[in-house]
């Protein structure tokens, strides 16, 4: 018998979570001499109040629905993996090379093959860990933790010395053909005669990301792979026993992972900054982590929690702009929402376990 | 239900308080109702037996002796004085021991070490050691416990670790011990030996509770017993004045069938020829040693030994996924065809393509995946069927059909297919494996310790099960711990020892004494025996059961 209703478990627990999270973030506001009142409500308005704020809340979200994707699919065969940053940045450059290098006369065909690119590369990057923990047993979270360090430094390498237009002084790549710009929101709401959202980088890759959680689901729960991957992740010795070879299995589920990781490019290298940059991933892959592990793994979850962070990265970008709160009170709080809702989880839950034991026995009796 | 410890065993001077005496105690967890109204008494200087199915509470009620919980109600009684028992430190004072199933001993510490921890005299060991040291010599003098003090526990035999435990409660002054389940890792004569020792104990006047599910050492050994059914005393008798078929519908609270109901075998081709199987495994041990053997169709080969001896090696190579790192050599045979020994079509699914079903021995981490639901776990092993595929998805209606089916002629409960597999009980877990491996209807079938943890009452469903698969015409490789399983299933016996096997015997032409001989590792007994001219049971080893100790310590 479950000890208390799926809905508490599902979103009881995590809201209750983030209202102490919440709650600690005013005590440190409050301890900087700002209102917490006031912080909420530049927050709120400024992510949430304008169409314009939900543009870069939504922009923001379609990175982390990807890489929470990422960390959610490895991990139904318990598979930890960290290297969602390296990933996404193989991924980047996957696009770059594809929309630099191909003619593509309109964006309709530079996505699939950009797609196609950032895929690829995310999934290389998440092929030699996956194999080194398959056959020799390399833990997969050092490796790929290593493997972000090797896709930064190669990606220094790239852009300053390939990609690097003749006579540019920024570390970045030329501009991606205009054929291959992708349409904003703005532009797709405009079409169906709506004004929305102007000036935003959110583009029609948040619609795939959509697309990404609903075909994640379908794999985890109704394909024969994502059954096997789910077997596993529960148990080694039951998955041989049942004829699933755990080397292919582990495999293919990073192969996936680092595929979903890999395709967020398409939302900020190419839908956003229409050239490869450094630093594009700004830490996304590891908000993953934060957004899967809040998501419980399912890929609505994964949905609500990514919109979560999307949320507390626009509110904190605006919280820096218009008040004296510094912008690094912005991560405090983000720590504390993944403490809560991840490292803090069983604080919240075997309290809530216990009330609705209690109350299913006064009803009993 | 009325009658108590003072009719029957024990001491005759009934005006000494009981050792132990419990009134009323109830114990819930959340909404489940471990013990309900306990009533209990065990009378000084007696054994008294606690038997009961998985689940009725025995353990708990354990517990809550020895301190690990607490009673929401009642009253317990040591030597008539009421006692509250916080923790295990209280009930070690009021000189109440526990032996565990699982033993608590530190494995690479000495006898001497494991015994006086948590006792030391004082801070430094030297004086406690040598302390420990004399009694111990005393101890192993009186009650035939003898244990090399020096040496570490994991060189120990399992037998001889039971000892070290019975000593620590001993050493910590124990007058009550409570053994739970202590002869579920024994070989016969181990067995024998702790019995033995028991009665020893007995006669210097300490008191035993002993907890178990197997009716014949309630029989051979206690004074009275006590049978618990669904966390309630169901009653409380003298050993001398029931039988075991009354236990058994005392425990399981309706008529049950103890012994298999089986016409004689009539083999037909042999389905499976094994042939000189050796397993290295990756620390470079070899766990198989030359195996071989046959079953023919409509045969029951049952396969005895001590756990450990390489009957899950064997199974394990016989189902497809030998440990990793293993080296293997030898041949396997199904219908006449060899199988892959290595290789990519050594694999389980391979295996049950080509026939094989297999409920293994460990059903809650190889048989099932217990956070999927039942039938998410009715299609484990046979997802890639091509009935379960539509398209690029699973038919999860296809599975679901078949596994109300199977959880209707299996008797599953609840009849509930979209519970997880850890919401049921341990024997409702095994019926859905085995409803699994069985529906399939496979040539052979594999099946490991098919009945352990598992409760009276779908033993003897299952066993029936087996016995009809086998009737079909189908070979079943049985192997079990559980002697009486294994003499009242196969056709024909074969014992394994050091990942040999030892000898074959017919069931009906061997007894428990031969066959623990062979679990041993005396070889060939039949052969000695034979050309010495003496009957198995009476050939002299080491920690043979000896029938004239039985009666208390010489």
């Amino acid at each position: 018998m479950d000890k208390m209703p799926k809905w508490a478990d599902v979103i009881l627990t995590p809201l209750i979570s983030l209202v102490l999270a919440m709650a600690i973030s005013a005590l440190v506001i409050l301890a900087i001499g700002e209102s917490p009142a006031a912080a909420l409500k530049t927050m709120v308005d400024g992510a949430l109040g304008s169409s314009y704020g939900w543009g870069f809340t939504l922009y923001y979200t379609t990175n982390f629905i990807f890489t929470g994707l990422a960390v959610a699919v490895a991990y139904h065969a318990r598979l930890f993996n960290i290297g969602g940053e390296g990933q996404a940045m193989m991924g980047g450059l996957g696009v770059a090379l594809v929309l630099l290098s191909v003619p593509l006369p309109h964006w309709l065909l530079a996505l699939p093959a950009a797609m196609i690119g950032a895929a690829l590369f995310g999934a290389a990057w998440a092929l030699i860990p996956a194999w080194l923990q398959a056959k020799r047993g390399s833990h997969i979270v050092i490796t790929t933790i290593m493997f972000n360090f090797i896709a930064a430094a190669l990606l220094n390498y790239v852009l300053v010395n390939i990609l690097r237009p003749v006579g540019s002084m920024d570390p970045a790549s030329a501009r991606f053909p205009e054929s291959t710009y992708l349409p904003a929101l703005t532009d797709i709401a405009a079409a169906i005669g709506i004004q929305w959202g102007k000036n935003t980088p959110v583009n029609i890759t948040f619609l795939i990301a959509i697309l990404a959680c609903l075909l994640v689901w379908l794999l985890i729960w109704r394909t024969r792979l994502g059954y096997e991957i789910r077997a596993l992740g529960r148990s080694e010795p039951g998955a041989l026993y049942a004829g699933i070879s755990p080397v292919r299995i582990i495999v293919i589920a990073m192969l996936i992972s680092g595929g979903l990781a890999g395709l967020m490019a398409i939302n900020n290298v190419m839908g956003e900054s229409e050239r490869l940059v450094l630093n594009a991933v700004e830490g996304a892959g590891f908000i993953g982590i934060a957004v899967a592990l809040m998501g419980r793994n399912h890929p609505f979850g994964v949905f609500l929690a990514a919109l979560l962070f999307g949320f507390l990265y626009q509110g904190g970008g605006e919280l820096a702009l218009w008040t004296s709160i510094p912008r690094e009170l912005i991560v405090v709080i983000q720590a504390l929402v993944i403490l809560f809702t991840g490292a803090l989880d069983n604080m919240v839950r075997m309290p809530l376990e216990r009330m609705f034991l209690a109350l299913r026995k006064r009803r009993a009796a | 239900m009325a009658m108590t410890a003072q009719d029957a065993g024990g001491r005759p001077e009934t005006a000494a308080p009981y050792a132990i005496e419990l009134k009323g105690i109830s114990k819930a967890f959340g909404p489940v109702q471990a013990n309900k109204d306990i009533d209990l008494r065990v009378a000084k200087g007696s054994i008294h037996g606690i038997i009961g199915e998985n689940g009725a509470g025995k353990s708990t009620l354990m517990s809550i002796l020895y301190g690990f919980y607490k009673p929401d109600r009642g009253r317990i009684l040591v030597n008539g004085e009421p006692i509250a028992i916080a923790d295990s430190q209280t009930a070690i004072r009021a000189g109440i021991g526990m032996v565990f199933q699982h033993f608590k001993l530190v494995q690479n510490f000495t006898v001497l070490e494991n015994i006086i921890l948590g006792v030391e005299d004082g801070r430094l060991l030297r004086p406690s050691l040598a302390k420990a040291r004399g009694v111990l010599k005393q101890l192993a003098h009186e009650y035939e416990l003898n244990v090399d003090p020096d040496e570490t526990i994991e060189e120990l035999s399992v037998g001889h670790q039971q000892r070290v435990e019975i000593l620590k409660a001993l050493y910590r002054q124990a007058d009550i011990l409570i053994l739970d389940e202590p002869t579920g890792v024994l070989t016969p004569a181990e067995a024998d030996h702790l019995f033995r020792i028991l009665e020893g104990l007995k006669a210097e006047g300490k008191t035993i509770i002993l907890i178990t599910h197997k009716l014949r050492e309630i029989m051979d050994i206690t004074d009275t017993v006590s049978v618990m059914r669904r966390g309630e005393m169901v009653a409380s008798v003298s050993t001398a004045e029931t039988s075991p078929e009354a236990l058994a519908e005392l425990m399981v609270g309706r008529k049950v069938l103890l012994n298999v109901d089986k016409t004689p075998a009539r083999p037909g081709a042999p389905v499976l020829e094994v042939r000189d199987l050796h397993l290295i495994d990756h620390e470079g041990v070899e766990r198989l040693r030359g195996i071989s053997f046959d079953i023919r169709a409509g045969e029951i080969l049952g396969i005895a030994g001590v756990s450990g001896n390489g009957q899950t090696q064997l199974l394990e190579l016989l189902g497809g996924y030998p440990e990793k790192g293993a080296r293997v050599s030898g041949a396997i045979r199904m219908n006449g065809e060899a199988l892959d020994l290595t290789g990519a079509g050594s694999d389980a699914r391979t295996r049950r393509r080509r026939g094989i079903g297999h409920v293994p021995e460990d059903r809650q981490t190889e048989g099932l995946i217990m956070d999927f639901t039942a039938w998410e776990n009715i299609a484990f092993g046979y997802h890639d069927k091509a009935e379960y595929q539509k398209g690029w998805l699973m038919d999860n209606d296809a599975i679901r059909r078949d596994a109300k089916k199977y959880m209707e002629d299996f008797d599953c409960r609840p009849r509930n297919c979209d519970l997880a597999a850890r919401d049921f009980s341990g024997g409702n877990q095994q019926k859905l494996v085995v409803a699994r491996e069985l529906e399939r209807n496979p040539d052979l079938l594999l099946i490991g310790q098919p009945t352990r943890g598992v409760d009276i009452g779908a033993i003897e469903f299952i066993h029936k099960r087996i016995i009809e698969l086998r009737d079909a015409g189908k070979a079943v490789l049985l192997v079990s711990v559980e002697l009486d399983e294994i003499l009242s299933l196969s056709d024909r016996i074969a014992v394994m020892f050091d990942g040999r096997i030892m000898g074959e015997r017919l069931p009906d032409q061997t007894t428990t004494g031969e066959l623990g001989l062979l679990m041993a590792g005396v070889t060939d007994t039949e052969h000695h025996a034979a050309e010495d001219g003496i009957p198995p049971e009476h050939r002299h080893v080491d920690d043979l059961p000896d029938e004239t100790a039985n009666g208390g310590p010489r």
